[in-house]
């Protein structure tokens, strides 16, 4: 018995991620945790879409089911596993019946690297991005299949479309990943530090290794060489939008295109792992964007605002974060109408927002607060990401496929190579000019 | 920090995967299947390039193998439509003279491997050794591309350009 | 037993040669040319395999930076992708004039 314990409790004094430290027992507590996380996210974004949307679109968005609409996922889960089971009549049943499984797969697996701080990752790969970007494009197979295997014209044509969609924004991407790559490399302190390393230190593609580099560089990789990493934030963050299917590139399901695409003959617990697939890829990617450029963990302005009071005034982020949100709560139970049917639903509203305001008030205690920290920052990183997509439904018109491919083959993807050839010669600026500029300069002047 | 845990255990996982997917591959009658079981295959191939601590390549193997050249064969399946050669004969005439060169490769790489076994003894490393080996892997990777194979790298680039170019004239309507 | 369990580069080689059979066998057999476009990558998984073995062999004699292998299978991997490419683009412009896929039926200079 006490070896086992001794095994679990040597992880807890340890500086790294549980793959890293070679900890089974802690990976897998680490794996349940970020499993259940997702769940809970994505749960919460479909909630939160449907309502943002609707209140975008000048109306209420779900309402009945519990206190505004809060219990509507609940019953969306229920509806989808009670609904029944179709399968297309010629169509391929193996192929049918693996094709979400695949999607799911490739979402979820991708999780394994995400660092939510500098040892809350599952495990630390040395090849993280490589990793994840590789992952990721094995979604595109699911696809595929799922269109082929439907034995119908409009989810094939639809898999095609989409599948063609993903691999183009891949491109694009790749590169924008690999111009903040390259700036994990340079040691230069500030905004347009180059400082090159020396022989023997490099760059990194590890996850947690690009958000240390951006800590040692005193510098969000967004802001490094103000344009250049912000342009490439810019071309990831449109590819990353085409590469999930998302409004304004969602052609592919698009319900007034092709009947809802390659998920068309899907019903029931199968469209719902594609669903699942679908918002896990999305929180995927936004960790990607996240990491490579918003300085994942890291609070903002570590050296601008630094010192004991702004500190503290970070510190207390994560609090006031759940008390403002115990506060709407409390103001929705307020505005409930006084009649005795919805006396349940005020009950219930007014628990959840002393629950939000109870998880607030334990965020105060330095020794939570200190635990909690990268995961707060981290995470309200990427909720602001899916804000985003949220309201890029809302707002902006489809595109047509070919307007698509265009803007992703013709637009996107020189721009990433020209930003990358910028960002590295940016980075390596002394040499060129010491080792390429001025001999030139001096045979020029010798000749003439 | 790592010592390699379960080896042959996973070793003979990936293996038996490959060689199942592999003679699945040969062997069956619908396309769609046959590339799925050589996706499988070439999964199980990226998990045996890990093993053998080359985590770049395995990275590359899955981005390029799995989720770009096979996309590619789906397509092209999809596109080609095989309804009616999937009641056609699926072997064709030579199949006991392809089986019998086979066997004879088979033979010479079994005579080999029995006659040579000791050009290669094995010698062990040990475990610190082993847990650096992955440490820094994509740079040296990195820096044998770019420094002593730069030319190869360039070949490579120029042999891609050919590929695409040949690839859209060839699929094209009218030229 | 012993030889079973320590696992050293001869499993990597035969493994790799047995892979290297089905796709040869694959190529030789089959007539439907996607097909033999598949076994012709297994063939060349199999020589990556073989290696990137190799190549973690020389690592344990010539020190870590012995990485040419590795290399070697990267610049196969990208041969592979051109290839394949290639070879449905040949096979895609047959089925447009053809309107058949199996290898047996390309018989056009027969006599």
């Amino acid at each position: 018995m006490q070896p086992i314990i001794d095994y679990i409790t040597s992880y807890l004094s340890s500086t790294q991620t549980p793959g890293a430290a070679g900890n089974f027992f802690w990976a897998f507590v680490y794996i349940l945790l970020v499993f259940v996380g997702l769940s809970v996210a994505v749960i919460a974004m479909n909630w939160l879409e449907r309502k943002i949307l609707a209140h975008m679109q000048v109306r209420l968005g779900p309402m009945r089911v519990g206190p505004h609409g809060l219990l509507q996922p609940i019953a969306d889960a229920i509806k989808l596993l009670l609904k029944e089971d179709i399968m297309p009549a010629e169509a391929d049943g193996f192929v049918f019946w693996i094709a979400p499984f695949i999607v799911v797969l490739a979402a979820f697996t991708v999780f394994v690297v995400v660092p939510f701080g500098p040892t809350h990752a599952i495990t630390d790969m040395n090849i993280g991005i490589l990793f994840m970007l590789g992952v990721s494009s094995l979604s595109v197979l699911g696809i595929v299949m799922a269109g082929w295997a439907s034995n119908s014209h409009y989810p094939l044509i639809g898999a095609l479309r989409s599948s063609a969609q993903m691999v183009s924004y891949e491109v694009a991407m790749g590169l924008a990943v690999v111009s903040a790559i390259l700036m994990t490399s340079l040691h230069g302190l500030g905004l347009y530090g180059a400082g090159v390393a020396g022989a023997g230190d490099t760059g990194t593609l590890s996850m947690i290794g690009i958000v240390q580099a951006q800590q040692e560089q005193g510098v969000w990789f967004v802001f490094k060489f103000f344009p250049l990493g912000l342009i490439a934030f810019f071309i990831f963050a449109i590819a990353m939008v085409a590469e999930t299917n998302r409004a304004p590139f969602d052609l592919p399901e698009a319900e007034s295109e092709l009947t809802a695409g390659f998920h068309t003959e899907y019903s029931g617990f199968r469209w719902s792992l594609f669903f699942l697939a679908e918002y896990s890829a999305m929180i995927a990617v936004s960790s990607i964007a996240v990491t490579l450029w918003l300085g994942g963990w890291l609070r903002p302005f570590p050296n601008l605002l630094h010192g004991a009071t702004w500190n503290l005034v970070f510190n207390l982020f994560p609090g006031v974060t759940f008390l403002f949100l115990a506060a709407i709560g409390f103001y929705g139970t307020a505005r409930m109408p006084k009649h005795p049917y919805f006396k349940i639903q005020t009950i219930g509203l007014a628990g959840f927002g002393a629950l939000l305001g109870l998880i607030g008030l334990v965020m105060f205690i330095p020794a939570v607060f200190v635990r909690v920290q990268d995961i707060y920052w981290f995470a309200i990183k990427v909720a602001a990401f899916m804000y985003l997509y949220i309201w890029y439904r809302g707002t902006f018109p489809r595109y047509r496929f070919d307007q698509l491919m265009k803007v992703g083959w013709k637009i996107l993807l020189p721009m990433g190579l020209g930003l990358l050839i910028l960002t590295a010669g940016m980075g390596m600026r002394s040499e060129i000019w010491m080792g390429v500029v001025v001999p030139l300069w001096h045979w020029a002047a010798s000749i003439l | 920090m790592n010592p390699p845990v379960a080896t042959p255990f996973f070793f003979y996982l990936l293996s038996g995967t490959m060689l199942i997917g592999g003679i699945l591959v040969i062997t069956r009658r619908n396309a769609v299947h046959s590339a799925l079981a050589l996706i499988a295959a070439l999964l199980a191939q990226a998990g045996l390039y890990l093993m053998l601590y080359a985590p770049f390549v395995a990275g590359v193997q899955i981005i390029l193998y799995a989720g770009g050249i096979m996309v590619l064969f789906l397509f092209v399946i999809m596109l080609v439509n095989l309804e009616r050669s999937q009641k056609e004969r699926q072997f064709n005439k030579q199949w006991l003279v392809g089986i019998a060169a086979a066997g004879a490769l088979g033979g010479l790489f079994i005579t080999i491997y029995t006659k040579g076994k000791g050009i290669f003894p094995d010698r062990a490393m040990s475990a610190a050794v082993l847990s650096d080996l992955e440490l820094n892997n994509t740079q040296k990777v990195g820096v044998l591309l770019y420094g002593q194979y730069m030319f190869a790298f360039e070949i490579a680039s120029l042999l891609l350009l050919v590929a695409i170019i040949g690839a859209v004239v060839m699929a094209k309507k009218r030229i | 037993m012993d030889t079973m369990l320590h696992i050293s580069t001869l499993h990597y080689m035969v493994l790799s040669a047995a892979l290297f059979l089905l796709g040869v066998i694959g190529v030789l057999t089959r007539r439907n040319v996607v097909i033999v476009l598949m076994s012709i990558e297994l063939i060349l998984n199999a020589v990556n395999l073989n290696l990137v073995a190799f190549s973690h062999y020389w690592q344990g004699i010539q020190g870590p930076n012995a990485l040419h292998g590795q290399v070697f299978a990267i610049f196969v991997i990208t041969d592979a992708a051109a290839e394949a490419a290639v070879g449905l683009g040949i096979l895609i412009a047959f089925f447009r004039n053809k309107e058949t896929i199996n290898v047996d039926e390309v018989n056009l200079l027969k006599w």
